[in-house]
């Protein structure tokens, strides 16, 4: 549920980069000099950062690193298709390619 | 020559650090060591060594010149939506790849996709791509040493002299640091230019009296209130440019730098604090860019406007060369510069020098990941490592290093820059639509190598071809694009002034969406990789360890 919200949030938060209701407004001047459309997208960036911060402590993969965890191989690991065959992968397999 | 005094002592802090870094692994002759830095970046490193990498010359002096023609919608084009998608991606696809890469030692995304989807040839064919759209950074990166050391220097330093030093420079922390050096090279060049942008404003403002008389007189002109507000673009447009920054994570320097962080809890700070540091870099750089349409009295300056005044009012009438001629004087990239030399004192315009400098040498790591690339992707795929030794890998990727940066030299000394302009305008939209493989790998267990295939021969075909229509089909005047091709009164195909509109969009979004088309389609029509390949990625079948 949670998760469902952030996703709404950051879909929102997309929808609201197309500000098509300041396109022609240069007033009002922020602090006498930023012009509106300006103000806006720099706000729109803090309130990104913001919600990449709630994505981050609300969503974090963190079964990603438990997964990965301490057993994290070296290369060459445990792939069955290595990095570094003598013939490509496709040759040792007999040409499927 | 005070400022240009500056900008050597900071090249040869620079190269300090590449060969700092080279002491602490000198005697390890590990790939990976030598290309991710064994893995080990700390939280702070690995923010302002992606921001970095990420922010090429463009980014302070291309930003302050774009808004000098176009006003204040360049920061929402660029910086604004580069700010809500690149740390999204990092956050679903960087935060994959590095888990997949600390699982399986992946050091390349090609490397990836070869074990995901069991292919050899097709990642061939992704390297071969991924590397034509990244040649064209590297050699623009020498030629914006050149210029920029050439300028600062008030001409004294020669384009030939410049690019050579600044080549000469980035090679040789690359050779001997390899990631660490660069690593610690671009978080030193991003502290640099963080700073700059702030410096730039203050001392910019305090210079011309304050801001809002400037604001208020650009205003009170009809011919450049419109810089003020978004009105010379369209919506259309402005939705376009969103999908730009999906190329960033398909940057095969910012995929294989994702794979340098010691834990995976590094990204968190960089996710959190990347939108910070597009804004402070990017916010003072747009607005001086805006305000230097009122220094009428700098010459330089006074020719630009008169440039674009007349593309505006006589650009109908001309040819298409006199056009291009108008669009050259137009170029404003400068300007920053300029308010620089008018407003700051000789000696902290030596150290903004320095800041400009850093922006302009971002092409470290793109030489760094085409050499991982190369000594990855095919010396090592096709044997190289088993038949010379992993130390002989290594040697290969700097040998390769120094032949990259010869060549970018070589030909940034004949080739005129805006064809590689041009070619970096349209690797965007190419990396763009090669980012659904980085989906689909990650995230879809129907992917194919076949469905892979299509999507990357479309997303070098479909660069082809705005290219080849770009140069047979010449730029307008500044007004109504030229449409091509029309069904039933909607515009289809146009050219623009600015480029080519495609249903009234950018290539980049059909380019993106006709690739996830046919990754999908593809996919479907084609026998997916094994069980036990796709259960190693993905969850579902118990017992089995998946990572994502």
């Amino acid at each position: 549920m949670k998760r469902a919200l952030l996703l709404i949030v950051v879909g929102a938060l997309y929808v609201l980069h197309q500000d098509f209701w300041f396109w022609r407004a240069a007033r009002p001047l922020v602090f006498g000099f930023i012009p509106i459309g300006l103000f806006y997208h720099a706000c729109y960036t803090v309130v990104t950062a913001i919600v990449m911060w709630l994505l981050v402590k609300h969503a974090w993969p963190s079964h990603l690193e438990e997964r990965v965890g301490d057993e994290a191989t070296p290369r060459g690991g445990d792939r069955p298709v290595a990095v570094s065959p003598t013939l490509p992968v496709a040759a040792e397999r007999g040409g499927e390619q | 020559m005070i400022p240009a005094i500056f900008v050597f002592t900071y090249l040869a802090i620079v190269l300090y650090i590449g060969i700092f870094a080279f002491r602490r692994s000198a005697h390890r002759e590990e790939a990976e060591d030598y290309f991710l830095a064994g893995r080990s970046l700390g939280p702070y490193v690995f923010l302002f060594s992606l921001f970095g990498t990420n922010m090429t010359a463009f980014a302070i002096l291309g930003s302050s010149g774009h808004a000098f023609n176009n006003g204040i919608v360049t920061f929402g084009l660029m910086a604004s939506s580069s700010a809500l998608i690149i740390p999204l991606s990092l956050f679903f696809i960087g935060t994959r790849v590095w888990a997949l890469g600390k699982k399986y030692g992946f050091i390349t995304p090609v490397q990836m996709f070869r074990d995901r989807w069991e292919c050899s040839h097709i990642g061939t064919v992704i390297f071969v791509v991924q590397a034509a759209f990244l040649i064209p950074y590297i050699i623009i990166g020498v030629m914006g040493g050149g210029t920029a050391l050439s300028a600062i220097s008030g001409g004294r330093v020669p384009f030939w002299f410049g690019g050579a030093l600044v080549a000469m420079v980035v090679m040789s922390y690359v050779f001997f640091g390899g990631m660490r050096g660069t690593a610690w090279v671009n978080t030193f060049q991003t502290v640099l230019f963080l700073c700059f942008g702030a410096i730039a404003l203050v001392v910019i403002g305090i210079g011309m009296g304050g801001f809002r008389q400037s604001a208020e007189a650009l205003l009170a002109s009809p011919g450049t209130a419109p810089l003020l507000t978004r009105e010379r673009v369209s919506p259309l447009f402005f939705f376009s440019y969103t999908f730009i920054p999906l190329s960033s994570i398909a940057f095969p320097h910012i995929t294989i730098f994702c794979l340098t962080a010691r834990k995976m809890n590094q990204f968190k700070k960089t996710v959190i604090l990347y939108p910070f540091c597009m804004l402070a870099l990017w916010m003072p750089c747009v607005f001086l860019g805006v305000m230097a349409n009122r220094m009428t009295d700098v010459p330089q300056i006074q020719q630009k406007l008169e440039a674009r005044r007349a593309l505006a009012v006589e650009g109908p009438s001309l040819t298409p060369d006199e056009r291009d001629t108008l669009r050259e004087k137009m170029i404003a990239d400068d300007v920053l510069l300029l308010l620089l030399e008018r407003y700051a004192p000789i000696w902290l315009a030596g150290l903004l020098g320095a800041g400009i400098m850093a922006a302009v040498m971002a092409s470290d790591s793109q030489i760094l990941a085409l050499s991982t690339m190369f000594t990855e992707d095919v010396f090592a795929f096709y044997g190289g490592k088993r038949r010379f030794g992993e130390a002989a890998q290594v040697h290969t990727g700097r040998l390769f290093i120094i032949l990259i940066t010869i060549v970018a030299y070589a030909v940034a000394l004949r080739a005129p820059q805006n064809i590689f302009d041009l070619a970096v305008q349209y690797a965007f939209s190419g990396y763009a639509a090669l980012s659904p493989l980085l989906v689909a790998a990650l995230f879809w267990k129907r992917s194919t190598k076949w469905g892979a295939l299509a999507s990357t021969v479309w997303a070098a075909l479909s660069v082809g071809a705005v290219a080849l229509f770009q140069y047979l089909v010449p730029a307008p005047a500044p007004g109504p694009p030229v449409v091509m091709w029309s069904i039933a009164g909607v515009e289809v195909l146009s050219r623009t002034p600015g480029g080519t509109a495609v249903f009234g969009l950018m290539p980049v979004v059909p380019m993106t969406i006709i690739s996830a088309v046919l990754l999908v389609v593809v996919s479907f029509f084609t026998s997916k990789p094994s069980t036990a390949t796709v259960e190693r990625y993905f969850a579902g079948s118990p017992g089995k360890r998946s990572v994502l």
